[in-house]
């Protein structure tokens, strides 16, 4: 868990952080939204303490995160960035190895944890790890950067816009790889990003910032159906507010008895994804098919549209 | 086989210089028609190789001492406590490049004596710039984005700088070396005016005989060592930069 609790960051006269205090709960993925220079960047960088607070604490696990170095701190919490930053004079097994090492964890471990993580991120160990990061594409660069990222085995992730870089094919694959990983090892994630369509798809929370301020923390559900002001409401887009809303759910949510022709959709699948399928082929109702090709029965664009309204 | 043409060249250059400081009377036939009234073609107060091999520990001396300075000096000044000495280091080092090495020598003879000692005292000053300013430039070029990640994963300030800034800023470090060999070679021969030895004494004693075999025999030697070094230097940058992904 991490707390919060009325941090406060000024530069001189201008005051970056204001008075910001909100809980993480552990194993979930916060995402922290805003405009440039609202401040969420300089949040997430007081977590770790790459920014020093000018007022207020920060715990982590009910430890204040200025009982230990600095350093020392930001060995223990995982930290990827936009452009990745990797040290383009050490290979990509270099580059995972970097916090391991300053730990001074053994050759053995370290070789295990890098093939490990280079595994899991679809990138032959062999093939990858004696590359020089130059040698590879955004995508593949971006992947070692958050391998890097979880190669001490840190329970807190940290990432500053990480996927800003990436065209958009990339990027929903990157997004997805991300989710498998927080599963995977129940990292807490604490992600930062401009983009609300990102926030929405990723966060079980979303912080959004304006002018240093917290202005609204929920659920993504919530957030879409009451934004807090005006400003949350135009970060949300208007336009595109019942199919994010559709978006968090699941078409396995939506399932209605009922027979239906033509070809099916994966009950995982979101409901966004279902009525797109459904105005394009211009059907009114489509079978749903579980994981294990069962037929679960059918989604109908009339049910898709009803869950699409604003929630009451 | 166009690719393997300068390499070539340099090779031939190299065993020409071998053979040159190892055997230079072989070359006499080619240098007599330079002399008059029956002087000698070949420098014959001292051997060439050994005067080449003391050209080259004085260059070299005095250039790993510039280098010790030069990148210390710039290593304070890109830290935060030493921030403030950036424009009082610049101004020094400045002041060591403007100076000219005769006049250096001219001072330093009366303080330490004649010799070796003066002329590395010149050649140290003389080589600081180049090396001060392409550290200080590599060391404040690093992408932020490399820094920022150093930080992020908790290395500590002397680990930044050894694991990361230095290694990153290696091949701008190593082409201001390059200049500061360069400049050295040919500025260490006006040691010899100081009773320093080095290849300078072959040139003053053909100046002073008016025997244009020895100007010649000294010039030459003093180019080939210069040209063959910078190229090797050169070579050792592109290998640091091309791993590093850079365009060299």
């Amino acid at each position: 868990m991490i707390e919060i609790d009325h941090i406060t960051k000024r530069y001189g006269e201008t005051t970056v952080v204001d008075d910001v205090s909100m809980v993480i709960e552990p194993r979930t993925v916060t995402v922290i939204v805003g405009t440039s220079g609202s401040g969420k960047t300089t949040l997430l960088r007081m977590i770790n303490r790459l920014v020093e607070p000018s007022s207020g604490t920060i715990r982590l696990d009910g430890i204040d995160n200025r009982s230990v170095p600095g350093h020392e701190l930001r060995r223990s919490i995982g930290y990827a960035i936009q452009g990745n930053g990797l040290f383009p004079h050490r290979t990509v097994a270099q580059n995972i190895a970097t916090v391991p090492a300053l730990l001074g964890w053994d050759a053995a471990r370290i070789k295990a944890r890098v093939d490990e993580l280079l595994a899991l991120l679809q990138l032959d160990p062999a093939a990858f790890g004696p590359r020089y990061p130059h040698e590879l594409s955004g995508g593949q660069q971006q992947r070692v950067g958050v391998a890097r990222a979880l190669a001490a085995e840190p329970n807190v992730l940290l990432m500053d816009e990480p996927f800003g870089a990436l065209d958009p094919i990339i990027r929903t694959k990157a997004q997805e790889d991300l989710l498998a990983i927080q599963k995977r090892f129940g990292t807490t994630i604490i992600l930062v990003t401009h983009d609300m369509e990102e926030a929405v798809h990723l966060g079980d929370r979303i912080a959004v910032m304006d002018a240093g301020k917290l202005v609204q923390y929920a659920t993504p559900a919530d957030i879409l159906a009451n934004p807090a002001s005006d400003f949350v409401e135009t970060l949300i887009g208007a336009s595109d507010r019942p199919f994010k809303l559709l978006s968090l759910g699941t078409v396995g949510d939506a399932v209605e008895p009922g027979p239906a022709a033509g070809e099916g959709i994966r009950a995982g699948a979101s409901q966004r994804d279902a009525l797109a399928e459904l105005l394009w082929s211009g059907r009114p109702a489509m079978p749903v098919t579980g994981e294990n090709g069962a037929a679960l029965g059918r989604v109908t664009v009339e049910g898709l549209v009803k869950r699409a309204a604003r929630p009451q | 086989m166009r690719a393997w043409l300068p390499l070539l060249l340099r090779l031939c250059l190299l065993a020409l210089l071998v053979a040159f400081l190892s055997n230079p009377l072989w070359f006499e036939p080619l240098l007599r028609p330079l002399t008059q009234n029956g002087a000698p073609a070949v420098y014959n107060q001292g051997s060439l190789l050994s005067l080449a091999l003391l050209h080259l520990r004085t260059v070299a001396i005095a250039t790993a001492a510039a280098i010790v300075v030069a990148v210390a000096l710039a290593i304070l000044v890109t830290r935060p406590i030493g921030a403030e000495f950036l424009p009082l280091s610049r101004s020094l080092v400045n002041i060591g490049q403007t100076f000219p090495p005769v006049a250096v020598l001219a001072l330093a003879v009366p303080a330490v004596g004649f010799g070796e000692k003066p002329t590395l005292i010149a050649l140290f000053l003389y080589g600081l710039l180049p090396i001060f300013e392409n550290t200080l430039t590599g060391l404040t070029t690093t992408p932020p984005s490399i820094v920022e990640a150093a930080r992020g994963a908790g290395m500590t300030g002397w680990q930044r700088l050894t694991k990361v800034e230095l290694p990153l800023c290696l091949p701008v470090m190593l082409a201001g070396i390059r200049l500061s060999v360069v400049i050295s070679l040919a500025t260490a021969t006006i040691g010899s005016t100081v009773a320093a030895k080095t290849l300078g004494e072959v040139i003053i004693a053909g100046l002073q005989s008016n025997n244009l075999a020895f100007v010649l025999q000294g010039g030459l030697i003093v180019a080939a060592l210069a040209v063959l070094i910078y190229d090797a230097l050169s070579a050792l940058e592109r290998m640091a930069a091309r791993r590093m992904g850079q365009v060299a």
